[in-house]
């Protein structure tokens, strides 16, 4: 998911190009406080006008208690990207108040409640606390995702990058997305030069269950990428493995063995997890 | 749409225009100075662009200084809308 | 296009890129070269590049050559014109291997009528927009480097004072751009002018002990000898290495023909690989070299003008070779000296049409850009947007005819200019020689190329009928209007073999 700045015509009209999954197109902290207004009207006539075709479009709105939240919604709801992200939320109160907002905006426009879906942004202590029953709240959001800066300045960390300090609440956050059954998007990763700070990070997230990662630059794309598509050796031991699965569930076996490992459920789920992944289709391995 | 006064939005950057907006007195008209750096290849569509903006807002009376770097078609219309809507102080933004 | 043109003569028009070729010779006569004699310890320093040129007994009419190897840093080509043009010479012919915006300064000679005709592979800034304006009587002609070998033995190119500026040099003329304080790496373009101008001056800043080695051109072609204080700015002429560019755009597109090249079937051991010195072009050598180690695929030569990059693919044991006619950063010259595996070739071997072999005939892999592409495949180097020239032939069509797979890189619009359009301003390398297009909204197979297209859809790769994407484009920018030109004729397009593939008009202002 790559972040573009929402008043840079250049990143805007090209963002679709460079092969990242998703599009946050910011209107939030990448726009300077006096050009809110501009980057809300060029992302609307952009989005109005630009084929994002085979990326996910995802709008970052502000905040709706600053003085351009709502003005944001306002505009940008009409236009249906495929999902609003909402920074800084923190309490179940807030997203019923935000949600009510977007949907009454949709009613007046006579638009569907079920076809743009919600991303809520956690970064702050409290929204960490509160991360379970936010994100349960309503079936539009299907993804939430960490604000790695903002927590550390919400924590009062003096070191934020090595990520220690907010490791706790990424661990969380995953969580609360895996009890919902949503996506969960980690945070960015801010200095562009370092590739292997950059592999190592996204190496991590990975592990620790995260959907994916939010990047800033698109150089960044392919170091990411490259971390959660599965390798041709992961896809080949999957693949086995869901034959495999295949032909004894054929007989009634529900425990069988793969190269001398236990096979049961699970290990089928994770392996067709791994194929949906790479999508690739098993009959053609 | 009522100017009340000078304003303008975008940028020098490439890909991007810089539209000044400045009230002038009724009946002056459309008076556009236009740069562009596709005058050539463009000129003709982005007068008309312009002037179809103009003619959405109902305003007739009204100086526009654009510096143009090559911008697309949408970012021409919201660069407008936005310097036009400052310059009626129907949104806030800035005067640099 | 006319079938003669003042200045030129007639005009042989292009019919195709192997018409000429496939005869198996040329048909067209050769001149011989100059034979001249020394007696034995004869003195050919000279104390100024003022004092040689006089003894060269400059003539109105002449031909004065030039090799473009110091780059954006050369400053010769002015000295030595302001120094003609000072002597009262006019009408002379510049016939500079390329020009780049460093010779601006020479305009004012443009207009005064010292200079009255250009051949050059490539003209920029200040010079190709007032030649596009109609600054000069007769038509320029703008040649590939092979081509410029050709018209050179044709005599269509009549060189009578070659001009080349070398890092070092002996006072024989045993001269090199390999070493000295202004190295610059090969002087492939150099070869052909010292053998065939009727006088011949070697300028240097670094006199060096007899002999100087390694010899790139040889004192048995050399009249003259003068050292100099300075042949240009050396931090551009010699500067550094050649950084990989960090544009995300243009690496994207570069990833994307890494890809393409990958699965095109070419990509195997021993292939031969030439790439451009900038921007998306060289970015592809990052990823082919990736995959290069991923694959363990050992190629057998790189060509062309070689940078630093393609230097650290040789010693990391890549390709086993590099042949090298224009260096394009200081790194190279260190490698050329001390690798006896990367050699210095003149322009003739590396790209003329006319005779056993060219190396560019045994290219496998080309990556070449392009100012603008159109739905043919037809590729203009030479006109920007505004209809200047601002570009060069270079070695485009020479490595592009020669290559089994040549792949033009390059964005689909720039600003709000269309990239790939219906027709483009004009042709330099023609569309039969472009196997396939990349940008970064499509990868477009030439339609004659089935089996490249079939391999790229093998791999899972998506390809785009260019027709469609030039729609694609023209829905995003609009709908350009074209250049607005004037009747009259500044210039011709030389193809390879000598035939004119397009002709420059002058642009209405």
């Amino acid at each position: 998911m790559l972040y573009i700045p929402g008043n840079n015509p250049a990143m805007l009209q090209q963002g679709s190009v460079y092969g990242a999954d998703g599009l946050l197109l910011d209107l939030e902290d990448a726009v300077a406080l006096n050009q809110k207004d501009a980057a809300r009207t060029l992302v609307s006539h952009m989005l109005k006008y630009i084929s994002y075709e085979g990326c996910e479009v995802t709008v970052r709105v502000n905040h709706i208690d600053t003085p351009f939240g709502l003005e944001d919604l306002k505009q940008i709801v009409p236009l249906q990207p495929n999902a609003i992200r909402l920074p800084k939320v923190e309490t179940l109160d807030e997203i019923e108040r935000i949600i009510n907002v977007i949907e009454q905006i949709e009613d007046e426009c006579g638009l569907p409640h079920d076809v743009m879906n919600v991303h809520v942004m956690i970064e702050t202590a409290l929204g960490v606390q509160n991360v379970y029953d936010i994100a349960k709240y309503s079936s539009r959001i299907d993804a939430i995702s960490i604000g790695g800066q903002d927590l550390a300045a919400d924590m009062q960390l003096v070191k934020a990058n090595d990520g220690v300090g907010i490791d706790y609440a990424r661990k969380q956050i995953v969580m609360a997305a895996k009890a919902c059954k949503i996506d969960v998007f980690d945070t960015v990763y801010v200095d562009v030069e370092n590739e292997d700070g950059l592999r190592e990070e996204a190496e991590y997230i990975k592990k620790l269950g995260f959907t994916g990662k939010a990047i800033i630059n698109p150089r960044q794309i392919e170091v990411v990428n490259e971390v959660f598509t599965p390798t041709d050796l992961e896809i080949r031991k999957a693949a086995k493995i869901v034959k495999a699965f295949e032909r004894n569930k054929a007989e009634g076996i529900g425990v069988f063995a793969v190269d001398g490992k236990m096979v049961d459920a699970p290990v089928v789920q994770r392996a067709l997890r791994v194929l949906e992944m790479a999508d690739v289709d098993v009959e053609s391995l | 749409m009522k100017l009340i006064t000078k304003a303008q939005a975008g940028s020098f950057e490439s890909s991007d225009v810089l539209i000044m907006v400045e009230p002038v007195v009724e009946g002056a008209g459309r008076i556009i100075e236009l740069k562009s750096i596709v005058m050539q290849q463009f000129g003709d569509d982005l007068l008309k662009q312009i002037n179809d903006g103009l003619d959405f807002y109902e305003i007739n009376d009204v100086r526009l200084i654009i510096n143009d770097k090559g911008a697309l078609p949408p970012t021409i219309s919201a660069r407008l809308e936005t310097a036009l809507k400052r310059a009626a102080q129907l949104q806030t933004g800035t005067l640099k | 296009m006319p079938s003669e043109l003042i200045g030129i003569g007639k005009l042989e028009p292009f019919e195709g890129a192997f018409t000429k070729l496939k005869k198996g010779w040329m048909e067209e006569e050769t001149v011989p070269p100059p034979v001249k004699a020394k007696m034995p310890h004869s003195n050919k320093v000279c104390d100024s590049l003022r004092d040689a040129i006089i003894r060269s007994n400059p003539k109105d009419g002449m031909t004065v050559s030039f090799h473009h190897h110091l780059r954006g840093g050369d400053n010769l080509v002015f000295e030595a014109i302001k120094i003609l043009a000072e002597l009262g010479i006019k009408d002379i012919t510049l016939a500079a291997s390329s020009l780049t915006t460093a010779h601006d300064p020479i305009l004012p000679y443009f207009k005064d009528g010292t200079i009255t005709q250009i051949y050059a592979s490539g003209i920029r800034g200040e010079l190709g927009k007032a030649l596009a304006q109609g600054v000069m009587p007769k038509p320029f002609v703008i040649h590939s480097h092979g081509g410029r070998v050709r018209s050179v033995h044709t005599g269509k190119i009549k060189i009578d004072l070659a001009i080349l500026a070398a890092s070092s040099s002996d006072i024989e003329g045993n001269a090199t751009g390999a070493h000295g304080p202004s190295a610059f790496g090969s002087m492939g373009y150099a070869a052909i002018d010292s053998w065939y101008a009727k006088q011949v001056i070697v300028v240097t800043d670094n006199i060096v002990d007899y002999p100087c080695v390694p010899q790139s051109v040889t004192q048995n072609y050399i009249d003259y000898v003068v050292k100099v204080d300075s042949i240009g700015d050396p931090s551009k002429i010699a500067g550094g290495t050649t950084r990989i560019t960090k544009a995300p755009m243009d690496l994207q597109i570069a990833r994307l023909a890494a890809q393409v090249i990958e699965h095109s079937g070419e990509l195997e051991d021993g292939f031969s690989f030439q790439v451009g010195a900038g921007g998306a072009s060289l970015a592809v050598a990052k990823y082919i070299r990736k995959i290069m180690k991923q694959r363990t695929i050992k190629g057998s030569f790189i060509l062309g003008g070689v940078t630093s990059y393609g230097v650290d693919m040789l010693n990391e044991g890549l390709f086993r070779s590099i042949f090298d006619v224009q260096s394009f950063d200081a790194a190279v010259s260190t490698s050329l000296m001390d690798n006896p595996y990367h050699i210095e070739i003149p322009a003739g071997l590396y790209a003329n049409p006319f005779n056993c072999g060219c190396m560019t005939n045994k290219l496998d892999i080309v990556v070449l850009g392009a100012l603008e592409i159109d739905t043919n495949f037809n590729v203009n180097v030479i006109t920007g947007s505004e209809g200047y020239v601002r570009g060069a032939s270079g070695g485009h069509s020479d490595t592009a005819s020669g290559a089994n797979l040549t792949v033009v890189v390059c964005p689909s619009f720039r600003g709000r200019i269309p990239i790939v359009k219906e027709k483009v301003h004009t042709i330099v390398t023609p569309g039969e020689s472009i196997d396939v297009l990349v940008t970064e909204r499509g990868i477009c197979v030439n339609p004659q190329r089935k089996e490249l297209k079939q391999n790229l859809e093998k791999a899972g790769i998506v390809t785009k009928d260019i027709v469609d994407l030039a729609k694609e484009v023209e829905l995003i920018t609009g709908k350009a209007k074209p250049i607005e030109i004037l009747d009259r004729i500044v210039g011709v397009v030389e193809y390879r073999d000598g035939t004119v593939i397009d002709v420059i008009h002058q642009v209405k202002e």
